[in-house]
């Protein structure tokens, strides 16, 4: 236990004399949420929007001033005639457009059809596709409120709601999939350097000979990490909730003992990277391109997982990132309990346990 | 004390390349055993043998009745071990290492301080200091430290005093001494010819393979030819015409001077050692040498060692 307590010692001395790992494990996750939270969004913010009134009815009156009661346009009221309109495009100064035609009121009233034309820049899909959808749901929204007021027939309108996240935010999405991430890193990367250092400097070497078991060398090098890993996951959390109003929706003793065994299991892969390497930079490529890569492309954080190969999908099951951030998405933004996650939970575990006892059979009492 | 029987050690895929090669020696209680030989002669290996890091690949060897490859736990716990590279942590300070080695070898700096008293004195003033930023003397005194800490019996130093100044050097061969009249087994290894005499016994070692075995005295008694130091005026010239002597047997410069060695059998039949070197004088003045200087040495190790690599 002496032993144990003085190397923990030592493995904190390493890391606050060393300031680029104190940069590596405080300042990336930090930077990271900042980044994604303010500069990297794909929320629909202030899209420039030209409505083209020909009708200046009080149907298309009623229309507008429902669009511009929305924060997500920037609305230019405009008659443009159409080259003028594409040539505003071509420019790149609007990047959707709104056309109501002549006797669009009337057209509504009396033949009980009438149209709207949007116009989007598909340039840029994801922009595209979410504007389009909530003009539509917009105007589907008046179409509603005119059909109550006059009670003709039953129309089925298909309504849409996004749940837990109606306004589409960005910072729901992201927080699980950054938390994952600098977890991942943290604990894989850090880990596994550590250890090889030691190999590389030659203290493994007087490690070796001496009365210290190899799980101790482990386990007390291990741990440090561990705490790291867990100051950082509660600066994530502070700053999500604080700066980027993302709470945590459901029990957050849960969050932070599913985090753990994330962690767990990212220090037991850090452990294994580092038994099977002798150099830092190998031992930090590995990581961060044969870990790190495929966790932010493959858990379902920046692409869903429904739309890959099935091959890709079969190689997604066995990233412990992929399974975490399914919990995270879970009890943070829904706000689920243990029971909705204990399947992932239970993956988790699986495969902690298994890099553990790949470890343990793996670690070399001797050189070479 | 420690015995090594016929140990080899190949390294490559294929192990190709044969590090060491049948060495079997055995180390008395108490005694300074040196291994001494050049860069790549294999001592690291031996060492890593030894000390468990490293498994042979036939041969046994054993420390204090534990066999290496069996009982490489009690080895661990027992034997203090320095290898040749600096091993301790450099960004931690003097004290912190002592303390930490101290905690891993299930010790405290206090229950053992007698044993590293004298060396540790000198380090005091810098015990705040980073490792790193010692100098080398400095580092391989601490590295020392850090391997008595825990009282071992056997004490296996590889290379201690590579990379360290000759003030130092000498400081640490005393304290080696020390260590020794405390009843500690010293294993040590270097490059230095000249430590090799200050050694009980050793063990000359090249290409992997043990050249011989013995107290240095004995070693240096045996060589077999008449040697000779050689000066002059011009130290290239005189080596490029020494080597054109007939009479050498064998010649190479040797710090200040050149040495040349010529066959003593010769002396036998009733040729004075004088007239040799009046021969030899005579020799170097007609190809324009001067202040010529020649005088009968006796052989050092070094001079033994240049012998069994011919």
């Amino acid at each position: 236990m002496k032993q144990f307590l003085s190397f923990v010692k030592k493995e904190f001395r390493h890391v606050l004399r060393d300031r680029r790992v104190l940069l590596i494990l405080f300042g990336m996750p930090i930077a990271q949420v900042l980044l994604f939270g303010f500069a990297l969004s794909n929320e629909i913010k202030n899209t420039k929007i030209v409505i083209v009134d020909y009708a200046k009815d009080y149907a298309s009156q009623q229309i507008t001033t429902k669009i511009a009661a929305s924060q997500y346009f920037d609305i230019d009221k405009n008659l443009l005639s159409h080259d003028q309109l594409l040539a505003a495009f071509k420019k790149g100064d609007i990047k959707e457009a709104v056309i109501f035609p002549v006797n669009f009121a009337e057209d509504l009233s009396h033949q009980n059809q009438a149209q709207i034309q949007i116009i989007s820049d598909a340039t840029d899909l994801n922009i595209s596709n979410q504007v389009i959808a909530y003009l539509t749901n917009i105007i589907l929204n008046y179409q509603a409120e005119q059909n109550q007021l006059q009670k003709i027939p039953y129309r089925i309108i298909p309504e849409t709601r996004m749940l837990y996240n109606p306004e589409l935010k960005g910072a729901p999405n992201f927080v699980p999939g950054v938390m994952a991430m600098v977890l991942l890193l943290v604990c894989v990367m850090m880990t596994a350097v550590a250890i090889v250092k030691e190999k590389e400097t030659g203290t493994m070497e007087v490690l070796l000979v001496s009365p210290m078991k190899p799980w101790t060398i482990i386990v007390s090098k291990a741990a440090p990490y561990l705490i790291l890993s867990l100051l950082d996951l509660i600066s994530i959390l502070v700053l999500s909730v604080f700066v980027l109003n993302v709470p945590v929706e459901g029990s957050l003793v849960l969050l932070l003992a599913e985090s753990t065994l994330f962690i767990v299991t990212c220090l037991m892969l850090g452990i294994l990277i580092s038994i099977q390497t002798s150099s830092q930079q190998i031992a930090m490529l590995i990581s961060l391109v044969g870990m790190m890569m495929p966790a932010m492309m493959l858990s379902g954080f920046m692409f869903p997982i429904e739309n890959m190969p099935y091959a890709l999908q079969l190689i997604s099951n066995i990233l412990p990132s992929k399974w975490y951030y399914i919990i995270v998405k879970n009890v943070m933004i829904k706000g689920t309990g243990f029971a909705a996650v204990w399947k992932e939970t239970l993956i988790m575990a699986g495969i902690a346990m298994l890099l553990f006892l790949v470890s343990l059979k793996k670690f070399k009492i001797r050189l070479q | 004390m420690v015995t090594a029987n016929d140990l080899v050690k190949t390294y490559g895929k294929k192990n190709e390349v044969l590090a060491v090669d049948h060495v079997s020696f055995s180390v008395k209680e108490a005694e300074i055993f040196g291994l001494i030989g050049p860069d790549g002669a294999g001592k690291t290996s031996i060492f890593r043998m030894l000390t468990t890091l490293l498994l042979p690949d036939s041969g046994s060897a054993s420390v204090q009745g534990f066999d290496v490859v069996k009982d490489y736990k009690a080895i661990r716990n027992t034997v203090g071990y320095m290898p040749g590279r600096f091993s301790l942590y450099q960004d931690l300070t003097v004290e912190e290492n002592l303390d930490f080695f101290a905690t891993v070898f299930e010790t405290t700096v206090a229950e053992n301080y007698d044993l590293i008293k004298d060396i540790y004195v000198q380090l005091e003033p810098f015990k705040k200091r980073r490792a790193g930023k010692l100098s080398g003397g400095m580092k391989q005194k601490l590295a020392l430290c850090c391997a008595l800490i825990h009282k071992p019996t056997v004490l296996f130093l590889d290379e201690p005093t590579t990379g360290v100044d000759p003030v130092s050097r000498k400081e640490f061969w005393e304290m080696l001494k020390r260590l020794q009249s405390q009843g500690i087994t010293i294993l040590v290894s270097t490059p230095y010819m000249d430590e090799a005499d200050l050694c009980d016994r050793i063990a000359l070692i090249q290409n992997g393979k043990i050249l011989s075995i013995d107290t240095p005295e004995n070693i240096s008694a045996a060589y077999p030819d008449k040697l000779f130091a050689v000066k002059a005026n011009k130290m290239s010239t005189l080596l490029k015409e020494l080597a054109q002597f007939k009479n050498a047997s064998a010649t190479y410069s040797f710090g200040e001077y050149a040495h040349v060695a010529t066959d003593s059998k010769q002396f036998e039949a009733g040729n004075a050692p004088v007239e040799f070197e009046k021969e030899l004088e005579d020799y170097l003045a007609d190809h324009g040498l001067e202040n010529i200087e020649i005088k009968e040495i006796k052989a050092s190790v070094e001079d033994c060692f240049i012998k069994f690599l011919k």
